[in-house]
């Protein structure tokens, strides 16, 4: 059967030259990075070093940066963290918190459960071609606003949110707040979280650019291994650790380094940071992304496509094919070995379709439709002629089975 | 998360398609939930006199378990008696399919539900002939 990968926006393949790095940590080098003979002095250096390459790809102190488990547990760190420190430090204070409506569940279920315990939670919406306003942002801010999170990438559309912008805006509201503050008192600071999971490989990542206080970031979405992620955490941010233990990470994350893991992770940063390889393979994946939705629209009739074509990632086609239903799409490209994945209700477990392209607009029977195709480093032209063959058939199957014509 | 069965009558579901002269049709679902089933059945009679789903096919709109619920249903419900066939339940098809997700069995109840409408709407029509 044939393998093409198309689903690089749920996981990647580990690249080789990853692997190969993380191999010596899982045999001769196993030390406990905290442990003080030398075997474990060993591990810690390694830490230390994949820290300080992290710090300098963030544009951040080494210090900043904590290595977590992924960027679920990162996303969980900003919200909860943040906010459980405020509420520990203000007794009787009702904090507000911003979070955009097309989050992954890693930001919205942490919100969901702090508006559970009396935190006010602003869900905002995207204009329908997936991007947050400024204007709404602003709008949707109050004198007890503590946080904002708004992920620079969508997983499902690939849009990319003006992070700097909202970052600058959030700055001015601080900068006003903090003059008139004096007055009032009343006034909060704002602090700035963003889910760069899906940007790493696309985006500018500098977070003095940025100007976020928080940022999630998780390897297997970039060619690391799973299991493995970052959490930047600037410094005077308030903060209340989730997960407690051994102190390590200053206390800010306990638990055994997974020394293995981090260095892979460094590796396939070492890899993005490569500025000129970067950017060809950005342009690479682009032209086939941009063949695979130009061969699509000629052959097949009444699709649509997701979310602003301009400000988006290279690697995604989000695509809605009308009167079929997403999830028989993809078992029938499962069966000719291509693997994409679909908004529709049917794959994730609820009766309810993406929430991403509902927060965007679209009609629920449409959203039932969607497919979600996302490239990588691995994918080549061949895997695209492929889908193209494929899916016209798949979908005219799928009509002629419909009731509705 | 589906077993073999199910994926078998998916990749190739049985008895789909149209019955231009049927003698009853059910539609059942809506575009918002994402499956829509229509089952349509043509009605003759055993040996014994008694009244049989002679032939059924369906169409349907929906997941690999919607398609797979349909295709089960028209093996489950041809050649038997309408009496039998009324009885099929709400989660026999999954059952016979071998089980299906906690969150697909609307389907099996969808596929039942689109058979039990189908033969009202042969039998409100062989009353309004008499």
């Amino acid at each position: 059967m044939k393998n093409i990968y198309l689903d690089n926006a749920a996981t990647t393949p580990i690249d080789p030259a990853v692997l190969k790095s993380m191999e010596p940590y899982l045999r001769a080098n196993f030390g406990n990075a905290s442990s003080l003979h030398y075997v474990g002095l060993e591990a810690k250096r390694t830490v230390d070093g994949v820290q300080e390459k992290m710090g300098h790809f963030l544009g951040c102190l080494p210090q900043e940066v904590y290595f977590t488990s992924g960027a679920t547990e990162s996303d969980n760190m900003a919200i909860l963290g943040l906010t459980g420190a405020i509420l520990r430090a203000n007794s009787g204070f009702k904090p507000h918190i911003v979070v955009s409506a097309m989050e992954h569940d890693a930001v919205l279920e942490p919100a969901k459960q702090l508006s559970k315990d009396g935190v006010e939670v602003t869900y905002l919406k995207p204009n329908n071609k997936g991007l947050i306003e400024l204007d709404s942002l602003r709008k949707a801010i109050k004198n007890n606003t503590v946080l904002v999170s708004i992920m620079y990438v969508n997983n499902e559309i690939g849009t990319i949110q003006l992070i700097a912008e909202i970052g600058q805006l959030i700055k001015e509201l601080n900068e006003k707040a903090a003059a008139s503050a004096k007055a009032t008192a009343s006034r909060r600071k704002i602090y700035f979280h963003t889910d760069a999971t899906q940007a790493v490989s696309y985006c500018d990542m500098n977070v003095v650019k940025l100007g976020v206080d928080m940022l999630s970031l998780s390897a297997h979405k970039i060619y690391g291994p799973k299991g493995v992620g970052v959490f930047y955490l600037k410094r005077g941010t308030p903060f209340r650790s989730l997960i407690w233990g051994g102190h390590q990470q200053d206390g800010i994350r306990s638990g055994t380094y997974n020394v293995a893991g981090i260095v892979g992770l460094g590796k396939a940063i070492e890899l993005i940071a490569d500025k000129k390889k970067n950017k060809e393979e950005n342009k690479k994946i682009k032209e086939l992304r941009d063949y695979l939705i130009k061969g699509i629209k000629k052959s097949i009739k009444r699709i649509r496509i997701n979310g602003d074509m301009i400000r988006r990632v290279p690697s995604n086609a989000s695509i809605i094919f009308e009167g079929v239903e997403g999830e028989s799409i993809l078992l029938m490209l499962s069966q000719k070995g291509i693997a994409v994945s679909t908004g529709s209700a049917c794959s994730s477990g609820s009766l309810e379709p993406s929430h991403v392209l509902r927060a965007i607009g679209v009609k629920p029977e449409l959203a039932h439709g969607s497919i979600r195709f996302s490239l990588g480093r691995f994918n080549v032209k061949k895997d695209i002629d492929c889908v193209l063959k494929e899916l016209p058939l798949i979908i005219k199957r799928l009509r002629e089975m419909s009731p509705l014509k | 998360m589906y077993n073999e069965k199910v994926l078998k009558h998916f990749q190739n579901p049985h008895n789909q398609g149209v019955i231009k002269d049927a003698d009853g049709v059910g539609q059942v679902g809506n575009p918002v939930c994402g499956d829509i089933m229509k089952i349509y059945i043509k009605v003759g009679k055993n040996k014994k006199g008694q009244e049989i789903v002679s032939d059924i096919k369906f169409e349907t709109l929906g997941c690999g378990a919607a398609i797979a619920t349909s295709s089960m249903l028209t093996d489950m419900a041809k050649g038997k008696t309408l009496e039998e066939a009324g009885k099929i339940g709400k989660l026999d098809i999954a059952n016979e399919l071998g089980g299906l997700p906690q969150a697909k069995l609307h389907c099996s109840v969808l596929a039942h539900e689109g058979l039990a409408k189908a033969i009202e709407d042969y039998k409100q029509k062989s009353k309004k002939h008499k």
